[in-house]
Order: C-alpha cells, then structure tokens, then sequence
C-alpha cells in the first residue's frame, strides 16, 4: 500500500481532530503522521495526514472527510508536486571527545541545529523531508538515540495554487469543497 | 424577546412548523418540558414507553411525511437509548433532530448521575451533532440542525444542551425558516459549502455522456434506490423508464419508486430479490443506478455484479461513488434533478426483444402449502387487496419484512416504511406510531413477527392510550424466522437459540392494553379479522399462526453473485 499526503483545512474548534481521524481508524487505518495547527485565519485549522492505504479507500475517505460540517476543503497531494517537511528533535548519546565530535559533524553536514549540550548527550534539531531526516537518524542510530520527537509531517503544494482554487482536471475527484 | 434557553428551543420548533415531538422526560431535560407545557396547545408531544421507541417514532414520522421528525430524551441512559435509533435513520437517510439534554456544565466530565458523553457516542451515525455552550448560539444551532438534516442526503442530526444552558435568558429573534440560511452559522455553512446541490444543466457533459451511453446500450436497466424516494423523483423515473424502455428493479428502500404492477417493474433486487431482476441486473449492457449504494444485500458479490454491463451511477452524495461496486461514470447530483435534466434530452428508445428476453428471466411462481396452513404470501395478498394498495406498510425486520417487500404491490414512495440499512428489529411499532400520527388518513399497517415484536411490544402502552389505530399483523411461527432459515440452509438444521417457544399470548397482552386482538390461523380468519380491524378504525393485533419451517424464497445466499440461487 502507497503513502499518501492529506491536507484538510476544518474549522478550529473542539472535537473537528477526533471526527477527522475516526474516518482512518474505522478503515483499520494507522495514520503515520499527523500535523495539526491553526492557520493565518484564527478560526480555521490545517491537519496534514500521511496514511497508507489503497488509493480507492483513501479516496472514499477523503470523500468521507469532505462530508464532515467542520470540514472546509480536502486535498490529497501529489508526491511530485508538493513540499514536506517535518521538524525532528534527536537527543542522542555523546559521552566521549571522538563520537562527540563526528555527531557535531553529521549534524553540520545535515544542517542540522545542536540546541541542547550535556556532559553525556547532545539534542539536535533538524528540519526536512521524509529523506533527510531519515538519513541523519540511521547515522545517530550507531552513537545511541536517547529519545526523539518528531513534529508531523507539514506539507504545502508547490505553486501559486492554494487548496482552495479549483484547479482540479476534469475527472479527476473533485473532494473540493464541503457538501452536505 | 427576552426568554429562557428552554423556552428557545420550543419557539426554533415552532419556527421549523414542528407539531409533534416524540419523547421521554427526565431529570436534565425538565427545564425544557417546562417550556413544552406552555405550548401544549400548539405541539403535540407523544410519550413513548422508552426513549427507543420514540426514536423510531420520529423516524417513521419523517419518512412517512418527508418532514423532519423531532425526539427528545433526557442525558445518559435517555440519550444512550436513542443510539439503536439514531443508528436506524442514518443508514436509511431519514431526517430527525434528536435534541437531548446533559448534566449542567460544572458537572461535565466527572461520571455526574446520568452523565453521558453523548456527542462522543453519536458521532459516526449522525451526519452532525452540536453540544450547545453558549447558551447565546442555542437559536443559531438548533436552525443549522434542523437544515442539515434535510440537506442533501437527508439523515439524523443530535443536539445536546446542557442542563444550565437551557435556564439562561437570552435575547430570541424569531426568524422565519426562509430566513435562516441568511443568517449565523448557515449563512456561513452556505457561503463555503456547495450546500445546495446545483442544479444540472440539461447541456451539461455529465447529461452527454449519460445520453450517448444510452443510445449505445442494447440492454439496459434501471436500479432504483431509495435515493428516489427522498428525492420524490417517482414521476421523473416513470417518464425515465418508458423513454428508454428498460425494466426497472428496485432496492428495498426503493420500493415504491414506480408502481410494482407497472409492465417495467421487475420488483425487488438482491438477496431475496426475484428471478427476473437478478438475472437481468446480469444480463444488461448498461445499469443505470439511481441513488443507491449498492449495499451488500443488494450487490452480493460486487465483483460479479452487473458484470456485462456499463454501470453508471446517479448519486447526490458523492461518498457513495465507487464505494461497494465500481462503476463506470457517474452523476452527482439529486436524482430528481438529474432525471429531469436528461428527460428533457432524451429520444424515446424500443428494446422489445430486450423486454421479451427479461420476461422470460422469470421462474415458475412458488406453489402454495398442501396443507391449508395460513401462508404469509396469502397474508399480504389479502391486506394488499383489502386495502386495495393504498396501505402504508410498516415492518419490522426478518422474514415477515421480505414477505411484506415481495408480496404487497406498493404504488408510490413512502408506502413502505423499513429498517434496510441497519435491519433494527423493533424498529415496526414504534415507526408505526409516527407514521399514523404524520399520516393520520391512511391506513397503516404494521407487519411484524414474534421475535421483532417482543423487543418493543411496550410501544403497545403508547398505542392504546393515545388511540392510534394502527393494525400489527403480526406473523408469528414461534421462531426468529429468518436466523432459523439461515440455520436450516447453512448450519445443518441446528436451530440454536432460535426457538421462541415461549410466549407470550400475544392475544392476551394486546387484551392488556386495552386493545382488539384476534388470532387465525386460516386464510379466511385472516380475512375477517382485517375487515374487523378496518371497520373498526381502533387499534389492533392479528396474530398469525404459520409454520415454524416457512422459508423467503427465492435466496441468494450473503456474499454469492445474485445469480446463484440457493433457492429459487
């Protein structure tokens, strides 16, 4: 089953997240990231959702999704025409001078932040796609990863088009905008 | 105007022309039957037996009149029993506003006396539902409620109000309901959502592209669901079908979409559908699926199912496309609409040959018992006839409902009223109730069996003391009918737990409550006591004695392609 990228913008107010993510669980859907923050508008909040599933379900679901009252738009982004990005922070094991040293170094090859430094640890801060981030953390894996979290995965499309325009080609589903 | 939250609620009633409430009081939601009593002259308010029969009550009365159906019931237990309920209308998209109170706001989220998180619970079986905190927006929610249920596809909307909110004086502006989407959170819902399906336009590529596949298709067919029936789209269908020329079979919530005697019908598809709709849905080159969603008890083996055909599906929510059967092209929009626009355009077909093949589909008719036992064909021939196919018919669910799907000949939309999406047993005399009090000049008769009966046989408290003369032909075979023919075909005739051989007198009970009840076992007992229960235009129980072994033929056994018979 392939990866998919959801953007829902939903009105900001209590019980519109829960709504959202029962629509996956009653699919037997784990969702593999979730992003959730308000937007410019104060009243109006973006959930980005990765979740694997068959393209027919994710779309029934995304139909399902766009049927909700809270619910304003949906859209599900394409891969090739979208930007991701994702904020991890890793605290990983540093006790000694050589492995001190080489994580400093990874962390500068990934412009990676180090923004916090013990006598036993040192906690990076990276930010990028799925593949960056991957990337350091099997490096940091070797040194021993002490704990992680990670942000969600936020994602925009590329271009002048907003999730709101509907630049949707003819008969492709157009989840659009809410209908009752 | 100055008034309290409780008094709001009953004026937003009045707004929406509400004139009766199903429901059952109880401690948080005093305030509001307070207010009620104020209004008594002006709102009917039927007191069920328990808050499960109201809900069916509400859901028969709307989808008896296509009016929203209002219930009330107080928090926890009260609003937890209205779940099987709520449950009912959404799967058959009936609209009802379920208005329940809660514990006050300082009591919420400590386990309070008959506290329940009520929203939480009802999420997934209403298309909305709103927990009123500020006691300002009460006015706002319950007109947004009340639209949303009728919006679109219709379906149960809950409003839940807790127990301080209802006591707050506010400032109410009434507002007619034309009004309403101009204002607050609907003037807000209609500016960003595509809250009115737009109309189609006869030009448009969807109506095209339908056309030139009907002109292509050599056999086509017609599959009715109750989407029709919603939309009241039964003239638009008829014109549809005798313009193509094509046989049209009918879901069980589309029964009624056009006339069962009509030369077209090929009455009821699916599981227990006949021989003839079946094969034909197999058949065809091109089914054109009107509101419905091809549910498993219609389609079967979705695989399979219209496998020689173009499938083209006509839905006004566009969840429903490609959901259970995958279809070749579709139309959003409201049948009625949709119908309308293509009518306009379309040429008038013949497919004789078409017609004659489909004809032949059918099997031999069932031959009847040897033994001169009271058969339930002979029991809905007799009703049909009695009542000369003007009855509403009400069921609830298991074989009697099939019975009464196959054998009496529905003439319009909203003749059958039934539990399909969700098969609620205990749905019938509760949805009888309202669908008299919402239809008080038709004849209602409720058809039921032991087992479906015993769950709600309270509801007999509500018939008798407000006199609603609704006739419960009730079928009994001292079985849960449709559980044993599954045991008897599938499991080896080992009938566990299916056997009700237990009582009660149902003859007896109704006798308890003050009712006429008669019991027969022959065809021509049957006869007189339905004469009697008409003529005397009072509340009655027929209680049929018919074999425990009475089987719903023909059978397609859950899952098989419809074709496969395992009985005929």
């Amino acid at each position: 089953m392939e990866q998919h990228t959801l953007s829902v913008l939903v009105e900001n107010s209590a019980g519109v997240l829960s709504q959202v993510t029962r629509l996956f669980s009653r699919k037997g859907y784990n969702i593999e990231s979730l992003a959730v923050g308000v937007t410019d508008d104060p009243q109006v909040s973006r959930i980005t959702i990765m979740v694997r599933g068959t393209e027919a379900t994710i779309r029934q679901v995304a139909n399902q999704l766009s049927k909700l009252l809270p619910v304003i738009s949906v859209r599900k982004l394409e891969p090739e025409k979208s930007l991701t990005r994702e904020l991890v922070l890793i605290k990983v094991r540093a006790e000694a001078s050589p492995e001190r040293d080489s994580i400093i170094q990874i962390a500068n090859i990934f412009r990676a932040n180090i923004i916090d430094v013990s006598k036993t640890s040192l906690t990076i801060e990276i930010t990028g796609d799925e593949d960056k981030t991957l990337a350091l953390l099997n490096l940091l894996r070797e040194y021993g990863i002490l704990e992680m979290a990670r942000t969600g995965m936020v994602a925009l499309e590329r271009g002048q088009y907003t999730i709101n325009d509907d630049n949707k080609e003819k008969g492709e589903y157009d989840y659009g905008k809410n209908v009752l | 105007m100055k008034m309290k939250n409780a008094q709001v609620v009953i004026e937003c009633l009045l707004e929406q022309g509400v004139d009766t409430v199903f429901g059952y009081p109880g401690g948080t939601i005093l305030n509001i039957y307070d207010a009620l009593y104020q209004y008594r002259d002006r709102i009917n308010h039927i007191l069920t037996a328990h808050e499960q029969g109201a809900s069916h009550a509400a859901d028969g009365y709307a989808r008896a009149t296509g009016k929203v159906g209002v219930c009330f019931a107080t928090s926890g237990p009260g609003a937890t029993n209205l779940t099987t309920g709520i449950a009912t209308a959404y799967m058959d998209s009936s609209p009802v506003v379920f208005i329940t109170c809660n514990v006050g706001e300082s009591l919420i989220g400590k386990d309070s006396f008959q506290e329940v998180d009520i929203t939480g619970i009802t999420m997934p079986i209403t298309k909305s539902n709103y927990l009123v905190r500020n006691p300002g927006e009460l006015a706002d929610i319950m007109r947004e409620a009340f639209a949303v249920a009728a919006a679109g596809r219709p379906g149960p909307v809950l409003v839940d109000i807790p127990k301080n909110i209802t006591t707050v004086e506010v400032d109410y502006t009434p507002l007619p309901k034309a009004e309403h989407i101009k204002h607050g959170r609907l003037k807000k819902l209609a500016e960003r959502a595509s809250h009115n399906v737009h109309k189609i336009d006869p030009d448009s590529e969807d109506v095209k592209k339908l056309l030139g596949m009907i002109a292509q298709a050599k056999k086509p067919m017609i599959l009715a669901g109750g989407g029709i029936i919603r939309s009241q789209a039964e003239k638009e269908l008829l014109t549809f079908a005798e313009k193509i020329d094509a046989p049209v079979a009918m879901t069980l919530m589309g029964l009624g979409a056009i006339p069962s005697d009509h030369p077209l019908s090929l009455g009821l598809i699916g599981m227990h559908g006949t021989l003839e709709a079946n094969r034909a849905s197999t058949a065809c080159d091109l089914l054109i699926a009107l509101g419905t969603r091809f549910s498993d008890r219609v389609a079967g083996h979705t695989s399979t199912f219209a496998k020689n055909a173009k499938i083209v599906q006509v839905d006004i929510d566009r969840a429903e496309i490609d959901k259970n059967v995958v279809t070749d092209y579709h139309l959003i929009g409201d049948a009625c609409q949709v119908l309308a626009a293509v009518n306009e355009k379309l040429p008038q077909y013949s497919h004789g040959e078409w017609l004659t093949q489909v004809e032949s589909m059918a099997g031999e008719p069932i031959p009847g018992r040897s033994d001169g036992k009271l058969e339930p064909r002979d029991i809905m021939r007799e009703i049909h006839d009695r009542t000369k196919g003007e009855a509403i018919i009400v069921t609830d669910v298991g074989q009697h409902q099939m019975w009464a799907a196959q054998y009496y000949s529905y003439k319009r939309p909203c003749q059958l009223i039934t539990s399909g999406g969700f098969g609620t047993m205990g749905f019938g005399l509760g949805a009888a109730l309202g669908t008299k009090l919402g239809k008080p000049d038709a004849t209602v008769v409720h058809i039921t069996g032991d087992g479906s009966f015993r769950m709600n046989a309270g509801e007999l408290a509500t018939e008798s003391f407000y006199g609603i003369p609704v006739i419960t032909v009730l079928m009994n075979n001292g079985t849960l009918g449709m559980v044993r023919q599954w045991q008897s075909l599938m499991y080896g005739n080992r009938h566990s737990q299916t056997t009700l051989d237990r009582g009660p007198d149902f003859v007896k009970l109704a006798g308890a409550y003050g009712m006429d009840a008669y019991r027969v076992s022959t065809g021509k007992e049957f006869a007189d006591a339905f004469d009697k229960a008409v003529s005397s235009g009072k509340s009655c129980l027929i209680e049929c004695r018919i074999d425990i072994d009475e089987m719903v033929r023909p059978m397609v056994s859950a899952g098989s392609p419809i074709t496969d018979f395992l009985l005929e």
